[in-house]
């Protein structure tokens, strides 16, 4: 399967869970459907990836950058691809029973399925910017998924430290994958791995180890990243399974394994990842058996364990990446499992107190035994899959030189104590939650979960023992294609079994059984020593004081720099723009500083001085008699035409017709959302500095007049000489003002009709639910509401306004006209429809949902842009071909003109929300609030 | 008086009063200060087109010295989008209206809540 396809897959199957929206088993069905086809499509390319074979693929995008969709499926990312798949639709089955049947799994399902997406995205990239997107891609859907129960503190305070922690992580890492990329000369993996000894030599090589490093250890929770991990295990726990066994915390890992041959192999990897990955080891195995909750206990394990994988990678040979290769896939399955038992428990009993919980072994045997096969595992005892790897750990460390001067011994003696104590913490969990006498006050009575609950656990467990009885049938190609693709070379050959002979290994396995024993026996003991100790583990504290700090701080700044009024912001700014601005034209270089130009002036026609006058009129009296707001919206209005004039004087037929259009809609809408404002304001609000603003208004008025006439007596070259040479050979158009607007620039226009439509929905929005107070004016003192001869006049009308509307439409491309016009003419025609007829008369006729067209035209016009992609063509390149049908004009049809379609609808939907949302205000205005009006006008405003 | 004169000081005249306006306490003015300042600046960025050619941007048979059609591409979806502003302000100073029973625009001396 193309490694691109698993990666788009999740992603692509959350859209299909939206439309199951609402039907809780079929959203389950289809999350847990997609997570086995991807297994499925992942264990079609076994047999090619375990013959050592790498698929990369590769979908140019932003080359230039260095950034392209390109993905590889080789042995690692193949283990990594069958871990998310298959652990995946495990916690789906689970997620199903476990989550409260009153929550509809879609929101769950969906993040969950977003989060796997964005591991596959990491484990499957070839491009490292791109690892680094689905890196924060994981990151974020992680955040989501910890603070799911949202309504609890203490969730989304761990979301935050999750966030923040492997948020920072993450640009660490972009960070070092840049500079990796300038060493290699590319970010393309592979040739990366095949510069490891150009990236060695290089001066830049410890800075970009060390952020590379940030990036690994924050995200797998090693020392002293580690706090945010306890933490999360405020998410529900199918998340915790899911995150903490076979993903997210193992995308740290994972990049250590995947960078192995480019940055490993040097003394500074060696010091920094063994010393890190001991001290994780050590600290998660001691603190995890002082927990008293079972989650926390293994939360502590599973840093430990992650302490263990950073630290094989660290030694540095090739059979010690071979065992942690092999770790990372046996801890996955135990903890796994490991951690839906412990969701069992926390659901059946009501708490995870280990110290009330007790005895369940009687409650549910069944999943008792599941729980103490995995927990064994987790304790490294023989038969079971976390057995191989920690003897092969010992191994390591027993042949390992060690670090230099401190003595040999150091490195297994870390590995023997850290094993002790994670031989006490699994006893710890077996023991105390599953014999140990009675429960003590449960909030539950326990009894076994659904059949179906348990199933996801009997498969894990399964494989546990699987891999420990059995561990070179089972897994040994697979580690053995992964190894080889970690060390990108063969791996040294190896045998997976059980029994290696009576050697030093086994007889650390044994001491640290042993002592583990022993150290659980006398827990009591160690409790007392740990109260003694003087000084405390508390890093999520250090940490949330730091963030409080941060916060305090921006705070601060903020206060400083934004009063929060926005006069006083609005009018330093435009002082000092005026300042800069006189400041640039006073020393501005080589031109001379005259305002008038080196072109001639033209002498003005009276009509155009009539034209002026009316503007300075309009402009000057609406703002002298703002307050008296219904003079001033008229006045407003004259303003508008004579801007429209001005575009027809000079040649802008196009921007005529939108600009009138808009016009109407605006007086419109300012129509209808003035009685909804209130006349007056507090009366500390007319104590305004008026010479202030009347300086600030003077200079910035002569400011853009100097610009505006020196800019017009000045020549320039145009730049649009090809636009008017292609518009009819390359956009098929005559009208260039178009044709730039639906082909050469139609990506900008996508952006704008995205913009509007987003305004559109920002005011509905903001309107829906307000219960406005009408101040002036009241409907029942209005004989006619809605005159007779309006509505017969509208009505015939329609037809006829959208007959102009299609043909105004139609001849866009080559005539003024297009989908800008058009929109604006329907929308105006239907809203004449309610003005004249009220919301309710012309809702029954229209029955159109404004939204759903908003959404339908932009859909429209991606999809327009999209096609030529198909073709092998880039975004929004147009086709068009002409037509000539009989009576009808030879006309051209274009793949601009559904672009232009999609515009229209777009329009149309977002002038139409926004006048009928206003339009509907009256109905819903608070009649009891209303305050007594005298007049069906709007009324003139006291200051 | 000049064409180019004219049109200076109409775009002056928007600017100047367009300032004014949002430079006052309330709503209703702020939105009537930006339609101005969106009329000035449309006609600014049009303008840089010049005003010597008046043939308007079709490419048909017998047109020449067409007028520049690129500011006209830009200017056009600028005065939809201003379209979209507006209302979103209409909408923001009614949302605020209904909150305070005042149309001021910012916040009473002395009240910090963020």
């Amino acid at each position: 399967m193309p490694p691109s396809l698993l990666v788009v897959l999740p992603f692509a199957a959350i859209g299909v869970l939206a439309l199951l929206q609402g039907r809780r088993t079929a959203v389950a069905a289809a999350a847990g459907g997609a997570m086995l086809l991807g297994l499925g499509l992942v264990l079609i390319s076994a047999k090619a990836v375990l013959a050592g074979q790498v698929w990369v693929q590769s979908l140019p995008w932003l080359s230039d950058w260095g950034l392209d969709l390109a993905f590889r499926l080789d042995g690692l990312g193949f283990l990594f691809a069958l871990l998310i798949y298959g652990i995946g639709a495990l916690i789906v089955l689970y997620a199903y029973y476990y989550m409260p049947p009153e929550d509809g799994l879609f929101r769950f399902l969906a993040t969950m399925l977003a989060f796997a997406g964005g591991m596959l995205g990491v484990v499957l990239a070839e491009n490292l910017i791109l690892l680094v997107l689905f890196w924060e891609v994981t990151s974020l859907a992680s955040f989501l998924l910890i603070a799911y129960k949202s309504q609890y503190h203490d969730s989304r305070i761990a979301a935050r430290m999750a966030l923040a922690v492997t948020g920072a992580g993450g640009l660490a890492l972009l960070a070092g994958v840049l500079l990796l990329g300038r060493m290699a000369g590319s970010f393309d993996l592979s040739v990366v791995l095949d510069r490891g000894d150009l990236i060695r030599a290089h001066p830049l090589y410890r800075p970009a180890l060390v952020l590379v490093l940030l990036g690994a250890f924050t995200k797998s929770a090693q020392f002293p990243f580690h706090f945010w991990l306890p933490n999360a295990m405020a998410a529900p726990t199918p998340v915790s399974a899911y995150l903490h066994s076979a993903t997210m915390v193992k995308a740290g890992v994972f990049l250590l394994a995947r960078l192995y041959p480019a940055l490993s192999g040097t003394e500074t990897w060696f010091v920094l990842v063994t010393s890190i990955g001991m001290t994780t080891l050590l600290l998660g195995a001691y603190l995890s058996l002082l927990k008293h909750d079972f989650k926390g206990l293994l939360a502590y394990s599973t840093i430990s364990h992650l302490g263990l994988i950073t630290t094989l990678f660290g030694l540095d040979t090739s059979m010690s990446a071979v065992a942690g290769v092999f770790h990372i896939i046996n801890h996955a399955v135990f903890k796994g499992s490991l951690f839906m038992v412990a969701g069992v428990i926390d659901r059946q009993c009501g708490t995870r107190d280990m110290r009330r919980i007790n005895g369940l072994a009687k409650y549910m045997p069944d999943t008792a035994a599941l729980g103490i096969t995995a927990a064994l595992s987790m304790a490294g005892a023989p038969f079971l899959n976390g057995f191989l790897s920690k003897e092969m750990f010992f191994q390591e460390t027993v042949s390992h030189p060690g670090f230099a001067g401190v003595g040999d011994f150091l490195l297994p003696a870390v590995a023997l104590v850290a094993g002790i104590f994670s031989v006490a913490y699994s006893l710890r969990f077996i023991h105390d939650v599953f014999f140990n006498g009675e429960p003590v006050d449960l909030p539950r009575t326990p009894g076994p979960p659904p059949r179906f609950m348990r199933l996801p656990m009997e498969v894990l467990v399964a494989l546990v023992v699987a891999v420990g009885v059995a561990p070179q049938v089972v897994v040994g190609d697979l580690l053995r294609a992964a190894a080889a693709a970690t060390l990108d070379g063969p791996p040294p050959p190896f045998k997976l079994a059980v029994w290696h002979g009576f050697n030093l290994p086994l007889v650390m396995s044994i001491v640290a059984l042993g002592g583990g024993a022993f150290w659980y026996a006398r827990r009591e003991r160690l409790y007392e020593l740990h109260e003694r100790l003087p000084f405390a583990f508390s890093s999520p504290v250090v940490f949330e004081r730091g963030y409080d700090a941060a916060a305090e701080g921006a705070r601060r700044v903020m206060a400083v720099l934004d009063r929060r009024v926005l006069r006083r912001d609005l009018g330093l700014f435009l002082g000092l723009s005026l300042a800069l601005g006189a400041w640039a034209w006073a020393t501005g270089g080589a031109q001379p500083a005259a305002v008038p130009g080196p072109l001639p002036p033209t002498p003005a026609d009276p009509l155009s001085a009539f034209a002026f006058l009316v503007l300075a009129l309009g402009v000057v009296g609406a703002t002298w008699r703002h307050r008296h707001r219904l003079e001033a919206i008229i006045l407003t209005s004259s303003v508008g035409l004579v801007v429209s004039l001005v575009f027809v004087r000079f040649a802008a037929p196009d921007l005529a017709l939108t600009q009138l259009s808009v016009e109407l809609a605006t007086i419109l809408l300012l129509l209808l959302a003035l009685r909804f404002l209130p006349p007056s304001g507090p009366p500390e609000l007319a104590r305004t500095p008026r010479w202030r603003v009347g300086l600030l208004a003077t200079g910035a008025g002569v400011a853009a007049a100097i610009l505006t006439y020196a800019l017009l007596t000045r020549p320039f070259r145009t730049i649009s000489g090809f636009h008017i040479a292609q518009a009819k050979p390359g956009g098929g158009g005559t009208n260039v003002v178009n044709v730039i607007l639906v082909d050469f620039r139609g990506f900008d226009t996508l952006g704008e009709v995205a913009v509007l439509a987003m305004a559109g929905l920002g005011v509905r929005a903001l309107l829906q639910g307000l219960r406005p107070r009408a101040y002036a004016g009241r409907a029942d003192r209005v004989a006619d509401r809605y005159p007779l001869m309006l509505r017969m006049l509208m009505q015939p009308l329609l037809p006829l306004a959208l007959a102009v509307a299609v043909y105004i439409f139609l001849r866009g491309h080559n005539l003024p006209g297009g989908g800008f016009i058009a929109g604006l003419l329907v929308a105006i025609a239907l809203v004449l429809q309610y003005m004249a007829g009220g919301y309710d008369f012309a809702a029954q006729r229209l029955r159109l949902d404004f939204v759903r067209l908003m959404g339908a035209g932009l859909a429209l016009s991606l999809i327009t842009g999209a096609v030529p992609w198909a073709f092998g063509q880039p975004f929004l390149k147009s086709a068009f071909v002409y037509l000539d049908p009989p009576l009808l004009e030879t006309f051209e049809l274009a793949s601009a003109a559904v672009f232009d379609l999609g515009i229209l609808l777009v329009v149309v939907g977002t002038v139409l929300v926004v006048l009928t949302e206003l339009g509907r205000l009256p109905e819903r205005a608070d009649p009891e609030t209303r305050p007594h009006a005298v007049s069906a006008l709007p009324e003139a405003v006291p200051s | 008086m000049s064409l180019e004169l004219l049109l200076a000081l109409g775009v002056g005249l928007l600017v100047g009063c367009g300032v004014w306006l949002i430079l006052q306490p309330r709503s209703f003015p702020l939105i009537l200060g930006l339609a101005f300042l969106s009329y000035a600046v449309n006609l600014l960025i049009f303008l840089g087109g010049r005003i010597d050619r008046l043939t308007p941007p079709l490419t048909l048979p017998g047109f020449a010295r067409l007028a520049d059609p690129l500011p006209q591409a830009l200017v056009l979806t600028a005065i939809v989008i201003g379209f979209g502003m507006t209302a979103y302000l209409v909408a923001l100073g009614l949302r605020a209206a209904a909150a305070g029973d005042d149309d001021r625009v910012d916040p009473p001396p002395g009240d910090d809540a963020p």
